[in-house]
């Protein structure tokens, strides 16, 4: 018997995989004000769900392909010039819903819809974590080896190109990594709840950090405490997991803001 | 070799011709200022030759590993994104904290290091983003509107401040500006620009030549010749430019 034979250090690791990849990433989704873009690409993970049980693939392929093709179009479009927000809308709940409907045509396999949509933390296999761990590392170089171009072109795409940056190409990185996240999270969170890890823990590192790699380290840490508090909270109260890791998340950040607007008020 | 030249180099904006068949060199050492009315396509210039822009027509070719310091017009740092300044100056390539002093103290900047970007003023802000742009050791340093916000002896002082470095580094200076009497007694050039290059010459010369008077008008004080433009000016173009200027509507009437 070994450490990994216990679900419960399982589903730890694998959310903690998640919150590592999640925490930087999140941290330019939060400064770059693409939220929504989060939003999008994880509701398209439900269409490459339904596509990857119909022709028979594995499950994280089908989301990775689909979540990649969402976040291009997105990009894409958002470099055009289009109203991002009715844009999104359109784009995100739709391949919500072809998900849903596509989900229901599928006959003989009996799927658990809510497995995908608010994931399986507890289900979580050794060869589960073994994706998740490889995807979270991917991310990671991926962002460690583009860092300081990211940042560059996040503050400003001209500074970037007088520096021989091309900020599409870095849009590009960023585009890849979330794909990759969403995909590596469906298992652990589902596709309705990665947009929370991704940004919750990154807001509320802000209050703690002045340098951008501290407020990434700072996320990566809230991150893991939430997994660690919310998996220790669904035990206790009963509560479906995914759901309470995101709600110690959410209150992590309602602490460290009352924190910060009372020392605010203290100084001024 | 130039730093930088363009041949007949033309960029449409949203189906507007921004510029039209520009021709510009600039060579090692020059103070080059770019003035013009608004709109008449100063920054796409500059953007055109950092690379932001792709040229309709014509060529912007830089010298063989050219560097570029480059001050943007204005920069927002989203408040969510936490920035010290020695953590900028970082961007994109790290520097030793001896040469980021250095770049800080050269542009009159030093004692920010700890700051953050958010918290400083309007001018120690242009002084920090000068400061970067030094620290790549720049062949060519190009700042568009860099003193927006600045009162009349900020700016006076920045500008004082370029042509300390330049003669320091021995860089040459791109800069487009409203500020037309203060720039123009720091340039060693004046294009006048209006969609393509009206005239360029010697600070004294281009203030004297008709076609900078008909954009700028005919008063010394720049600044306040912009409120007072003659219309009768015309090009012996065969295309059609947009030559008519909005009324300004004098404020002080």
């Amino acid at each position: 018997m070994t450490l990994l034979d216990d679900f419960l250090i399982r589903a730890a690791l694998a959310g903690i995989g998640l919150v590592l990849a999640a925490a930087p990433l999140g941290c330019f989704v939060v400064w770059r004000r693409m939220a929504y873009f989060g939003d999008a690409t994880a509701h398209a993970a439900i269409l490459g769900v339904a596509l990857a049980l119909a022709f028979q693939t594995s499950v994280f392929g089908g989301v990775l392909v689909v979540s990649l093709v969402m976040a291009l179009t997105v990009s894409t479009l958002s470099n055009r010039g289009f109203a991002m927000d009715t844009l999104l809308g359109v784009l995100a709940h739709s391949a919500l819903a072809f998900g849903l409907v596509a989900v229901s045509f599928l006959h003989g396999v009996r799927v658990d819809l809510m497995a995908y949509l608010f994931g399986d933390i507890l289900a979580v296999t050794r060869a589960d974590l073994a994706v998740v761990w490889g995807g979270a590392a991917l991310v990671l170089v991926l962002l460690w080896w583009r860092w300081s171009a990211l940042l560059t072109a996040t503050l400003n795409p001209d500074l970037a190109h007088a520096a021989g940056i091309d900020p599409r190409r870095e849009q590009l990185v960023l585009t890849l990594a979330l794909a990759l996240v969403v995909a590596v999270a469906i298992k652990v969170v589902g596709a309705l709840l990665i947009a929370a890890l991704l940004i919750v823990p990154a807001a509320t590192a802000r209050a703690f950090a002045n340098t951008p790699e501290r407020m990434a380290l700072a996320a990566a840490l809230i991150g893991a405490l939430s997994v660690i508090g919310g998996l220790q909270a669904s035990l206790h109260y009963d509560t479906p997991t995914g759901p309470s890791i995101v709600c110690v998340a959410a209150l992590l950040f309602l602490a460290s803001s009352t924190a910060q607007l009372l020392l605010h008020r203290r100084r001024g | 070799m130039s730093l930088v030249s363009i041949t007949g180099l033309s960029v449409r904006l949203g189906g507007n011709t921004v510029l039209h068949h520009v021709d510009f060199t600039i060579d090692r050492g020059e103070i080059v200022t770019i003035v013009g009315p608004n709109g008449s396509g100063k920054s796409t210039l500059l953007r055109a030759i950092i690379g932001a822009l792709r040229p309709t027509a014509g060529r912007v070719t830089h010298k063989t590993g050219l560097r570029i310091g480059y001050v943007p017009q204005k920069l927002h740092i989203d408040p969510t994104l936490p920035m010290t300044v020695r953590r900028f100056l970082d961007l994109p390539v790290r520097v030793s904290n001896a040469e980021a002093v250095a770049a800080l103290d050269e542009a009159g900047a030093g004692a920010l290091t700890a700051r953050q970007m958010a918290g400083l003023s309007g001018g120690q802000f242009q002084r920090v983003l000068l400061a970067r742009a030094l620290l790549g050791k720049p062949d060519l340093l190009i700042l568009d509107e860099a003193t927006q916000g600045l009162d009349q002896p900020g700016s006076a002082a920045f500008y004082q401040k370029i042509a300390e470095v330049r003669d320091h580094l021995g860089c040459a200076v791109l800069m487009v500006s409203h500020e037309l009497h203060v720039v123009m007694a720091a340039s060693d050039r004046v294009v006048c620009l209006n969609g393509h290059i009206c005239c360029q010459g010697e600070p004294e010369h281009v203030a004297s030549a008709p076609e900078y008077r008909a954009l700028f008008g005919t008063g010394t004080g720049g600044a306040l010749a912009l409120y007072r433009h003659e219309h009768s000016h015309s090009h012996d173009h065969g295309h059609d430019h947009d030559h008519t200027h909005h009324d300004h509507g004098e404020a002080a009437e």
